[in-house]
């Protein structure tokens, strides 16, 4: 027997009890993790993005397409170095519930205006001539185990293949990494051609534009050339910076995020006040049980730790599912939420930051009991009791 | 029986202080405890024979006087040492045996070896001979809820005893006893002081179970009446 067995035997006496307040805790850091990474994923889009990128969309909203023909057009226009054009394919591997963030692209075009995408120069020939060929982002590959020349069916969860099924015959030709760490590659691109006289949707329309300015200082000015100059046409257009884009998409989810991290802070408040009171309701109960130990012999700062230990094991306990369910749940739903938020995870410094926090949980919720253990009078414990 | 004395009482004092009013107990109290003795302490509630206890037991200390250990002044230690020494020379008997409810009988009994650095071995040993002296060998694994007054006093008795201190004080140890039991009870408190040389100072309201003891103090007003018993 240890003290660690004592403490054991503590915790576990009252089991409702025990399962209650560690599910408040559970709770408590599911919610905590969730919408902290969703919170800093919103940040980090916004940075990620580059200065000098537009995005140009159907003026109606971003699912609307444009025609072919517009890239022609935005391409004369003064201040623009590249642009390229982009179809949001809705692929899966599969299964539906294995999303993979898939678009058909004009390879040459593309690898142009996205300056971030590292390839080696024979893939990307390989990439160039194979009509069927995939460029596949380097995590992704490995989430499927995919390698270069493997035959993978992507299927779309929008599209209607010509030959009456759904899905595509791919090859990976290529396998492409970011310039930096934090540049999300789980994701697949395939060529726009292909995909244009495979599907069923009708002709020569595509999903959106991106381009790149000369100078982020000139981005004002060319935004509104291009929205003027398909003004008053069948398609309007609305063009923005990547970033403005990105904020502006993640501002709508901002709001909601703002209400739940208030609700999330009042329930994490509350718990920790429904915690901190069962605490100390449970150390009074056992405030006989405190004094033989003490008349047997046992040091108050013994007795301390143990009291101090008890709710530090029942804050991590409920704590440490919380996280592990939080960042299940991330990376349940992130292959869903790819296309707007890129770099939804639950990371390093999010579940450090939730560990600081279950110490903390544990420290105030115990620290009040213990130093009641601590100063315990054996002599008037003892009078109370009878 | 060895005649050397274990514990010595010089002039003690104790007062409780509530509010502005001072509540003397003891004014000048003296006494010695042989070692290997076996002493009641009887009196009228409210005498004061469970402050005497807790003194002696270094769980409350004098307001005034000395009070000597094997030749070791214990009043003046500090709190951190008197727990220590707590631990190594005295067992406890509670009147409601005070069993960690969530623990068996056997981690019950171990508990005041985890203040020893004794090995793993050892304390099995020393619980296992412990609960074979009370008799609750065949108990070892059962909860104190399952056990009658007598057994879970039984076990406090074996705990009391287990990391063999020199002294056991007993606050009316069959006070919530019937008779039957209380002798049982009684009989192992002899017993320990006859055959494994115990010191025992004992608590009681029954003149029956003082009759146990080797001798009786009786403790009124704070001072000890010249009505001493020998058995
Ligand atoms: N912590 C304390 N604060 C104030 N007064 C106390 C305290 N402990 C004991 N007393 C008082 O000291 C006196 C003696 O108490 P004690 O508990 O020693 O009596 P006792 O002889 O054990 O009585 P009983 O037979 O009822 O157990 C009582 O008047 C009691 O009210
Ligand atoms: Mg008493």
């Amino acid at each position: 027997m240890s003290d660690f067995y004592l403490i054991y035997k503590n915790m576990t006496r009252k089991p409702l009890r025990l399962f209650l307040t560690c599910f408040a805790i559970f709770i408590a850091f599911l919610i905590f993790g969730a919408v902290t990474s969703l919170k800093s994923a919103l940040n980090s889009s916004v940075e990620l993005s580059a200065d000098n990128r537009l995005v140009v969309f159907n003026r109606i909203n971003f699912t609307q397409t444009l025609p072919i023909a517009y890239v022609q057009k935005v391409a004369a226009v003064d201040g623009v170095k590249n642009v390229t054009h982009l179809n949001w394919f809705g692929g899966y591997y599969q299964e539906p519930s294995r999303q993979v963030v898939s678009m058909a692209v004009d390879p040459e075009s593309y690898l142009k205006v996205y300056e971030e995408i590292v390839v080696p120069e024979d893939q990307k020939q390989a990439w160039f001539n194979n009509r069927q060929g995939a460029l596949v982002g380097e995590k992704l590959a490995e989430i499927y185990a995919w390698k270069i020349g493997d035959r993978i069916p992507l299927s779309s969860n929008i599209f209607t293949h010509n030959d009456g099924g759904y899905t595509w015959e791919l090859v990976v030709s290529g396998i492409f990494k970011g310039d930096t760490e934090q540049y999300d590659t789980r994701q697949l691109l395939l060529h726009y051609k292909y995909f244009m006289e495979t599907q069923t949707f009708g002709n020569d329309w595509i999903g959106w534009m991106a381009l790149t300015t000369d100078d982020p200082a000139i981005n004002e000015t060319v935004a509104k050339t291009i929205d003027d100059n398909f003004a008053n046409s069948q398609s309007e257009t609305d063009t923005s910076t990547e970033k403005a884009f990105n904020k502006a998409f993640i501002e709508q989810i901002g709001n909601i995020g703002l209400i739940i991290f208030s609700v999330v802070f009042t329930a994490f408040f509350t718990i920790l006040v429904v915690v901190g009171n069962t605490m100390a309701l449970t150390i009074r109960e056992r405030t006989g049980e405190i004094a033989v130990l003490k008349t047997l012999g046992f040091s108050s700062t013994r007795i301390f730790r143990m009291v101090l230990s008890e709710s530090l094991l029942i804050a991590f306990v409920g704590g440490l599912s919380g996280l592990a369910a939080a960042w299940l749940l991330v990376e349940g739903v992130k292959t869903f939420l790819a296309r707007f938020l890129p770099n939804l995870i639950l990371g390093g410094d999010i579940a450090l930051q939730a560990i600081l926090f279950m110490l903390l949980l544990g420290l105030i919720t115990g620290l009040m009991p213990a130093f009641q253990a601590l100063r315990l009078n054996i002599v008037t414990a003892f009078n109370r009791q009878q | 029986m060895s005649e050397e004395v274990l514990f010595q009482l010089k002039g003690v004092s104790k007062n409780f202080v509530k509010g502005k009013e001072t509540i003397s107990i003891f004014e000048s109290l003296n006494m010695e405890i042989d070692c290997g003795d076996f002493v009641a302490i009887m009196g009228p509630s409210g005498s004061g024979k469970t402050t005497l206890l807790n003194m002696l037991g270094g769980v409350d200390q004098p307001s005034g006087g000395e009070v000597w250990f094997d030749s070791e002044r214990i009043d003046s230690l500090s709190e951190g040492a008197l727990t220590q020494w707590r631990a190594r020379n005295i067992g406890f008997i509670f009147q409601f045996y005070n069993l960690m409810p969530m623990l068996n009988a056997q981690r019950n009994v171990e508990l005041p070896l985890l203040l020893t650095n004794l090995s793993k071995s050892q304390r099995r040993h020393n619980v296992e001979t412990a609960l074979a002296l009370v008799g609750l060998s065949d108990r070892a694994k059962h909860m104190p809820s399952e056990m009658s007054g007598g057994q879970q006093q039984r076990v406090a008795i074996a705990r009391a005893i287990v990391s063999d201190p020199k002294l056991i004080l007993c606050d009316e140890p069959t006070g919530d006893l019937d008779r039957a039991t209380a002798d049982e009870i009684l009989e192992m408190l002899q017993l320990l002081n006859r055959d494994h040389g115990k010191t025992i100072v004992m608590v009681t309201h029954d003149p029956a179970a003082a009759k146990y003891a080797n001798r009786t103090l009786h403790l009124d007003k704070g001072q000890f009446v010249q009505r001493e018993i020998v058995a």
